[in-house]
């Protein structure tokens, strides 16, 4: 009776992933193995040619030649998705230690900040890095008044300012789940282990950090994921110069008119992110529920 | 030894109405413990005993004033440079490790050789017997068994002192006679000063050597068990300790600002015009049978209520009977205040 109700209740969380995920999953999967239709679209007969495409570029003779480029872009993305990760993890990780550290009001207000940026459009926010970094920006513009440089840095269209745009985006989603189980750490453990001799530092290492795993885990999730997947600061911030894989696709859909080939692409970053959190699921200690 | 000089601690709180206002919770208080004692602060709850402890483990600082330890003073220390130890309300175990590696802890931050701990970590959890505990984690043991690791765990580094912040307030009842015991037994056996708070004054009673009774940040008595109830210096601490009628001095025919004090163990009772001596005479209110004795509430001419404790089987009275009532002279103690 329990069981029942309890499926009962989770059926519209079911039903939504299932029509909104599964489903767009399945017809993406199907048109990975389709033909390009040249004004968009997808058209028979099955083929691999998709797949294909990852590794071999067809000559003119129509004979395949390995190309690693979308192998590159690929792992590029991956990289930087990494490096986005960590980077938010460690500063997430301070901040949402501070919050917690501060009492119930100013933890509610510093709260409020770290979901500020959640009701301006992302679009917006990013194009604001632009006019922060450009070469007559406010950085430049500021270190120049101040005597730093004479010429302007290079600091736009380039890995660190796509790296900046993907950390500024999705710091508060690693923030959120870290000052989550920081919160519920009881302060008197942190008193303990000082009682017990233990430094500060060996408190972090042996108290905080264990007990705050779970909620960086979580956060490194919630990062990873869509940061590999994400074409908006890549685009913007590092000028559409090397591409990577969150923009590939995109430009599958639009300009190259290559479905199949978009397809394909969003498959394979869906498996990276499903292998990622499985080895994730089989690492993580199971939880013990009893109280 | 603990030195407590003229320690003063207030906490700034935000007053509703405008800046900063301070809260005195210990107000110059003084008090020597002595090497292997068992000493007990007990009040009512906000009377400044947790804080008094709190500042002897390090965990807060005094507004003013000096705390000794073994004739350092420590004040200024923050708690994983003091030879303290302490037994949270709570425990507070480490919910990741494993009894084990609770009790380790401490040994590893004072970089023990690993098989000091080892040896160390047997022979603590046989002294608070859990020794088939030690690779449980702390959420599948009962509330007894995790009050004994956080015990081992407090114990293992050889502390000089040992604090104690209200340990057996979470166990039932019969749990924490037993572990009464156990605490006494522990104390004896490893001649570390024990610094106990607790608000259960039969809890205080039946373990400590001395107890510091408080009240509003500052401490009102200091002595041992049978001093504290025989000899209260104050109506506080003859009302908190046990049971005490505290009868204004006019009614006995002495000095109004006078309170005179006397236990209801120590009352008798008799049929009126029994035997001569008998103070004063009343008649009887209600009557409870609590096994040991029996519980009498007499209400006396003066209209004062007198509560009477008697064990006389014999001599039973009822409701709405007269008696006389008296006692001894040198039963009842005068209090000023």
């Amino acid at each position: 009776m329990r069981l029942k109700n309890s499926y009962l209740l989770i059926s519209p969380a079911i039903l939504t992933i299932g029509i909104f995920m599964m489903i767009p999953m399945c017809i993406a999967f199907v048109y990975s193995f389709m033909t390009a239709n040249p004004y968009g679209g997808v058209e028979w007969p099955t083929t691999f040619d998709a797949y294909i495409q990852f590794f071999y570029q067809r000559d003119f003779d129509d004979s395949l030649v390995f190309a690693p480029d979308y192998i590159f872009i690929i792992l590029r993305s991956i990289y930087l998705a990494v490096a986005t990760t960590a980077i938010c993890l460690v500063l997430g990780l301070p901040v949402a230690w501070y919050i917690v550290c501060q009492n119930e009001e100013r933890r509610r207000l510093l709260l409020f900040f770290i979901t500020l940026p959640f009701w301006i459009n992302t679009l917006i926010r990013t194009y604001c890095w632009i006019l922060i970094l450009r070469d007559e920006g406010l950085a430049n513009n500021a270190l120049r008044w101040l005597g730093v440089i004479k010429d302007p840095l290079p600091l736009l269209y380039n890995d660190g300012s796509i790296l900046l745009g993907l950390v500024y985006t999705f710091l508060p989603f690693m923030v959120l789940p870290i000052y989550s189980t920081l919160e519920r750490i009881d302060p008197r453990l942190i008193e303990a282990a000082h009682d017990l001799y233990a430094s500060r530092v060996s408190v972090f290492r042996r108290i905080v950090w264990p007990l705050a795993k779970p909620g960086a885990l979580a956060g490194a999730t919630l990062v990873f994921a869509p940061a590999l997947g994400s074409f908006l600061a890549p685009d913007l911030l590092g000028g559409g110069k090397k591409l990577l894989i969150g923009s590939l696709i995109q430009m599958q859909f639009t300009s190259s008119r290559n479905w199949p080939f978009g397809a394909a692409l969003s498959i394979a970053i869906t498996a990276v992110i499903l292998l990622v959190m499985m080895l994730r699921a089989w690492k993580a200690p199971v939880r013990e529920s009893r109280a | 030894m603990i030195n407590v000089r003229g320690v003063t601690k207030s906490f700034p709180t935000r007053d509703a109405g405008r800046g900063i206002a301070a809260v005195h919770a210990l107000r110059e208080v003084d008090v020597l413990i002595g090497s292997h004692e068992f000493f007990t602060l007990l009040g009512p709850s906000g009377c400044g005993k947790t804080t008094l402890l709190r500042l002897i483990g390090g965990f807060e600082m005094p507004s003013s004033g000096a705390i000794l330890i073994d004739g350092k003073d420590v004040a200024a220390l923050p708690p994983q440079k003091r030879p303290v130890n302490t037994v949270f309300q709570n425990y507070a175990l480490f919910p990741h490790m494993t009894v084990a590696e609770n009790v380790a802890f401490g040994l590893e931050m004072c970089n023990w050789a690993p098989a000091d701990i080892e040896t160390r970590v047997k022979v603590t959890l046989e002294m608070v017997r859990l020794t088939s505990f030690a690779n449980r984690k702390p959420n599948q043991m009962s509330g007894g068994q995790q009050q004994r690791v956080a015990l081992a765990r407090a114990l293992a580094p050889k502390p000089s002192v040992l604090l104690l912040d209200e340990p057996l307030s979470a166990l039932d009842l019969k749990l924490r006679k037993e572990m009464q015991a156990e605490l006494k037994r522990l104390q004896r056996e490893t001649g570390i000063t024990f610094v106990l708070v607790t608000h259960d004054q039969e809890e205080a009673l039946a373990m400590s050597d001395r107890i510091a009774v408080m009240r509003d940040g500052k401490i009102l008595q200091i002595g041992s068990p049978a001093d504290i109830y025989d000899n209260p210096n104050c109506r506080f601490v003859a009302d908190f300790i046990g049971e005490a009628n505290l009868i204004p001095g006019e009614v006995l025919g002495r000095s109004g600002a006078l309170t005179v004090a006397v236990r209801p163990e120590r009352v008798s009772l008799a049929a009126p015009g029994d035997v001569s001596d008998f103070r004063s005479s009343g008649t009887v209110a209600a009557v409870t049978f609590l096994g040991l004795d029996t519980l009498y509430e007499v209400t006396l001419k003066s209209e004062i209520k007198l509560r009477v404790r008697s064990r006389d089987r014999q001599a039973m009275f009822q409701p709405g009977d007269a008696v006389a009532v008296g006692w001894p002279q040198h039963v009842e103690r005068e209090l000023q205040q």
